[in-house]
């Protein structure tokens, strides 16, 4: 820690930018309390129902609103159709479509297109239904017909598609034309008809001409790469990126394709070949990282799923594993490993120590992690071990790079036993926390001595009354009140 | 129902209105009885134009929401989508058309109704699927700014931030641009334009070019708005990384608000009765609009929580002193006066309930110690103490595992306050993120990166003290403020532009993203404004990427002071808070196998 606790204690009640102060806090409590009550009060007097501004459904929802009234008339089908009305409100696959997304753009119009559900099903429902016969294009609007026939400008079209017509693109055939369409259309700015020219241009302009022009028209081109990615033409996205000399994004976009496999030595060859892609500096040994974490669950994942069946190892025996350590990461894999194999020589995999140095992990990630598993597991003699350093004299000290109220704070979670807890309160630095730590978790000893340190008599005597009477702590306190040695600041 | 509309300086009522004739106008093009098939999305914006019973009025008889499958049985004429235009949601509309059995069952036509806007693709696509010419009518029913408020229009569009910024995809501000030629046509030509980064431009832009090709939308109508003030928000990325520390802002923090609706814990909305108490505690979640028409809502919503409190206790006496009335009545007249006054006053009194329950609720979250710490560390950053080295909160949420969006907002926020991070800094935080939360979050932190929120310090200065400085954005002794202490960047950019003027801050404005410019719109000599004396001007502020609700009770603030001459309506692409708004620019991880 760069500022002791002390020192910030001491900021806080001296500074200025105490922003968010309840500055009565006990008054403005109250003031809360007291509309509660007169609240309360007053439902005695009006026990009237209506007295909502409006009125809500069992749902919640305000009676009259629409989600309300789709439920309304949804429900109110005859019960001949009760099958699908029950369809219909049951949880089906859409719901788990990403809604939240919102969509004024076309930009986000692909979104999920390739991974809908429905679909497959669907054709082979119908395949042998000529799709043609089955939506028969019965009553056209006649306005539509309009459209195809005209010869529009470059500048009408756009403007017309923008109004919402459809409108031929085929008669623009010369590389010419189509530019100053495509022109038209960016400097229209809406996506949806840049795009519609895009998929234009990129069925009939070979691939170099289209990234050559795209090239020099920035807007579109952020449209097409947009594009691309939604509908999921990977290859073609890539080619243009690396056309671009964009080499970061090669890799990145590359890299994310990882996220849609599930097999998981699949992944990992995957994550393979990433590594050798044009990251930045920076990112490279993270990507690195994934592949080795990858590969070295897939090894501990296929040794203790074994462990755990054969029923052999006690630990797995009397903790098994709710989760497959796969795709975890890799703090969660430290943690796992702190449980399962923490006494593992350093040469295995799985062994903590081999994570820590195999990734660099920090002394006081790695303590933080190895103090959660094993308190976790109540051995209280390995937190010990894990905080106790040995100096070159053979001395051992106390050490933990954490911080000891951090200690505590993960020892009391796991209920560790007061001696067990006391001997770290104990070695809190910071006075005010040791003595609210100890007083909170009833560590006697170290409030008395803490006390006497401070040479606070008074309270001292106070604290009497918290301790259990004839109790060896009260004995304690009398006889540090009658010591005529202490000089008392009070 | 929409009394709140017409509230403010500016009647948005108008605006609701021309929202309803046009949903009318095309349910009357379908004769006959109908269903309508929901994009689940749209129902919480078309609630607030319209109730179902402007629907029902219109033949509507049954409504349902999309999903694959049959349609659900329904014995009406038509049959209606009312859909965003998405290629997903057309597979669904496919799906459902398909299914549907001509032979046994009736006539029916289908119509798809597109919002905003119609899409070419998703026609096509329909076409390659056989099934457009299924549908008689295909609209589009332009739905782009939604009024909220009295003073507030947003088109609720969640992605706009990422599609501006991160992938340069502008649709969504001309979306933009067509929702202020809407709102000029109804309200006056807006005299002048003022703008701030890269967007702002494009939007008037668009504006500009959009009244030169459709000459006929020069109107005669008085203008009601002096100004438009368009807005990036990566002018001022730091404001909704901050936690908001209005009643509203913390509402919306704590549990989001959506279309002006909140769910919160049913807990401490007790059953009013007391023989019912006890028994049966609700679990469905209470869901509660909030917006002016509740007067003690219009009341607090922008306070400083702090202050809540003492009002709430106010309101209460008032209340109690007024139910004590009935007592003094004697004569039949007093009884038939109290009676009149008593819906008003039970009104009132749940209002008080809901809110002292709302209060205390939140009360529970900011006493927290947690809270407290989050909230210090935001201020030291926003005051420029320690933003150049790794800080210890930080790293103690990350090493117990908060959540990862938390942990984005602090970090972009220090950042921010820092002019970008230095090397060393950026890769700590970077290496501790994923080796806690997963690798594949490098696709975020990349993300954020190109958005600018994280970066690193180049050139090794850091000129956010100046900005800080010159717009006053810290004031040590003000505790009762929207962000306690940190006037919002925006928000200062507002209040100078209406005095004295940007040029006294020419400098700032420069180190700043972005061109800022002045347009102005010829008005016919008929139109031209002679301002009364004392009377205040309106300006529009327009947020391109979103707004927060903090930015916005700095602006009413802004409008009620005595002698600030200028009154604000809001307009933006979303209402956003640094959750949502980190969120959305978070990569989408597929969900975990388990």
């Amino acid at each position: 820690m760069s500022r002791a606790r002390a020192d910030e204690e001491e900021y806080w009640h001296s500074s200025k930018f105490r922003a968010f102060t309840f500055d009565d806090e006990d008054d403005e409590l109250s003031q809360l309390k007291e509309s509660k009550r007169a609240v309360n009060s007053l439902r005695d007097i009006v026990d009237d129902d209506d007295d909502d501004l409006e009125k809500v459904s069992w749902s919640g929802e305000p009676v009259g609103s629409i989600s309300w009234s789709i439920k309304e008339t949804a429900s109110s089908s005859s019960s001949l159709e009760g099958r699908d009305t029950s369809l219909q409100k049951g949880s089906s696959s859409y719901s788990a479509l990403p809604k939240q997304v919102s969509s004024y753009s076309l930009s986000s119009l692909f979104k999920g297109r390739n991974r809908l559900p429905s679909l497959p099903s669907l054709s082979d429902a119908f395949s042998d239904t000529g799709v043609k016969n089955y939506a028969p294009e019965l009553r056209r609007p006649k306005a539509e017909y309009k459209d195809y026939s005209n010869d529009w400008s470059p500048r009408d079209t756009v403007r017309r598609m923008q109004r919402g017509k459809v409108c031929s693109l085929e008669r623009f055939r010369s590389l010419q034309d189509k530019l100053v369409l495509l022109d038209e259309a960016v400097a229209g700015h809406d996506g949806n008809v840049i795009t519609a020219v895009l998929i234009f241009l990129k069925r009939t302009l070979r691939r170099e001409v289209l990234f050559r022009e795209l090239e020099v028209r920035q807007v579109a081109l952020c449209h097409l790469i947009h594009f691309l990615k939604e509908t999921g033409e990977q290859k073609l996205l890539l080619d243009l990126l690396r056309f671009l000399d964009r080499t970061e994004e090669v890799a990145l976009s590359q890299y994310r394709e990882h996220l849609n496999i599930q097999d998981v030595e699949k992944k990992r060859e995957f994550l393979k070949g990433c590594i050798g892609l044009p990251f930045s500096a920076e990112d490279i040994s993270h990507i690195q990282d994934h592949y080795t974490l990858l590969e070295r669950q897939i090894i501990i994942e296929a040794n203790d799923r074994h462990l755990a069946m054969a029923g052999q190892s006690e630990i797995f025996r009397k903790y098994p594993r709710k989760a497959s350590i796969l795709n975890m990461p890799l703090v969660t894999t430290l943690f796992y490993s702190c449980f399962y194999h923490y006494t593992e020589a350093e040469g295995t995999f799985s062994s903590p120590t081999n994570l820590k140095k195999t990734f660099k992990i920090p002394d006081k990630q790695y303590v933080l992690t190895a103090l959660a598993a094993r308190a976790k597991l109540r051995a209280w003699e390995d937190v010990d071990a894990l905080l106790t350093t040995k100096n070159w004299l053979g001395y051992t000290k106390k050490k933990a790079p954490i911080g000891f109220h951090r200690v505590v704070e993960i020892l009391q979670r796991n209920n560790a036993p007061v001696q067990v807890l006391q001997e770290y309160v104990r070695l809190v630095e910071d006075v005010e926390t040791r003595l609210n730590l100890a007083t909170k978790y009833k560590c006697h000893d170290v409030v008395i001595d803490t006390y006497r340190d401070l040479k606070d008599r008074i309270q001292l005597m106070a604290y009497k009354c918290k301790v259990e009477r004839g109790s060896a702590e009260e004995e304690k306190i009398n006889s540090l009140l009658s010591n005529m040695q202490i000089r008392w600041k009070n | 129902m929409a009394a709140h509309l017409s509230s403010g300086r500016v009647n948005l009522t108008a605006l609701r209105e021309a929202g309803r004739r046009e949903l009318r106008e095309f349910l009357d093009k379908c004769a006959g009885s109908k269903a309508i098939v929901w994009d689940e999305y749209l129902t919480g914006p078309f609630g607030l134009i319209a109730q179902y019973s402007l629907l029902k009025e219109h033949e509507v008889e049954k409504m349902f929401t999309l999903k694959p499958g049959r349609l659900p049985q329904a014995d009406v004429r038509n049959i209606i989508f009312f859909v965003r235009p998405r290629l997903e949601l057309m597979d669904i509309i496919t799906d459902n058309v398909r299914r549907y059995d001509r032979g046994r069952s009736p006539q029916r036509d289908f119509h798809i109704l597109f919002v905003p806007r119609r899409s070419l693709l998703c026609e096509q696509w329909l076409k390659e699927q056989g099934v457009l010419g299924s549908f008689i009518h295909r609209e589009q029913y332009s739905l782009d700014l939604i009024p909220f408020d009295g003073d507030l229009l947003s088109m609720e569009s969640e992605s706009a931030f990422k599609e501006c910024y991160l992938e340069n995809d502008q649709t969504s501000l001309y979306h933009a641009a067509k929702g202020l030629m809407t709102l000029q046509a109804l309200y006056g030509t807006i005299p002048q334009i003022f703008g701030k980064g890269d967007c702002a431009r494009h939007v008037a832009n668009m504006m500009i070019r959009m009244k030169r090709e459709f000459p006929g939308s020069q109107n005669s109508i008085f203008p009601v708005f002096d100004t438009l003030l368009l807005l990036d928000r990566n002018v001022d990325l730091l404001t909704p990384l901050a936690t908001q520390l209005t009643y509203e802002g913390l509402i919306d923090e704590i549990y989001g608000i959506q279309n002006t609706y909140v769910k919160l814990p049913p807990e401490k909305f007790a059953p009013k009765k007391q023989g019912e108490g006890g028994k049966d505690l609700p679990t469905e979640p209470k869901k509660l609009q909030l917006n002016s028409a509740e007067e003690l809502y219009a009341e607090i919503r922008d306070k400083n929580f702090n202050a809540v409190g003492s009002v709430l206790s106010k309101k209460a006496k008032i209340i109690s002193a007024a139910f004590e009335e009935r007592h003094h009545a004697k004569t039949v007249g007093e009884i038939k006066q109290f009676v009149s006054q008593l819906p008003h006053m039970q009104a009132a009194r749940s209002s008080l309930a809901n809110h002292t329950s709302i209060a205390e609720l939140i009360k529970d979250i900011t006493t927290s110690e947690d809270f407290f710490d989050n909230l210090t560390v935001e201020q030291e950053f926003m005051s420029g103490i320690d933003t150049d080295k790794v800080n210890n909160y930080i790293e103690d949420c990350i090493a117990q595992k908060h959540s990862l969006i938390k942990i984005l907002r602090l970090v972009c926020l220090q950042s921010v306050c820092n002019n970008g991070l230095k090397q060393k800094v950026l890769d700590h935080y970077k290496r501790e993120i994923l080796q806690t939360y997963g690798y594949e979050h490098i696709l975020t932190l990349n993300n954020l990166e190109k958005a600018g929120l994280l970066k690193l310090q180049t050139g090794g200065r850091n000129n956010y003290p100046t900005i800080r400085k010159t717009l006053r954005l810290w004031m040590d002794d003000v505790n009762e403020q929207v962000y306690s202490g940190y006037a919002p960047l925006s928000v200062r950019l507002a209040q100078l532009l209406a005095r004295p003027g940007w040029r006294s801050i020419e400098e700032v404005l420069k180190m700043l993203p972005g061109p800022h410019f002045e347009e102005r719109q010829q008005l016919p000599t008929g139109l031209q404004k002679k301002r009364q004396h004392g009377e205040n001007r309106v300006t529009l502020v327009f947020f391109l990427g979103g707004v927060t609700y903090a930015e916005i009770a700095a602006l009413r603030f802004l409008s009620q002071m005595e002698d600030g001459g200028t009154e604000y309506v809001i307009a933006t692409t979303k209402l956003i808070n640094g959750t949502t708004w980190i969120k959305s620019l978070m990569e989408k991880l597929e969900p975990a196998p388990f």
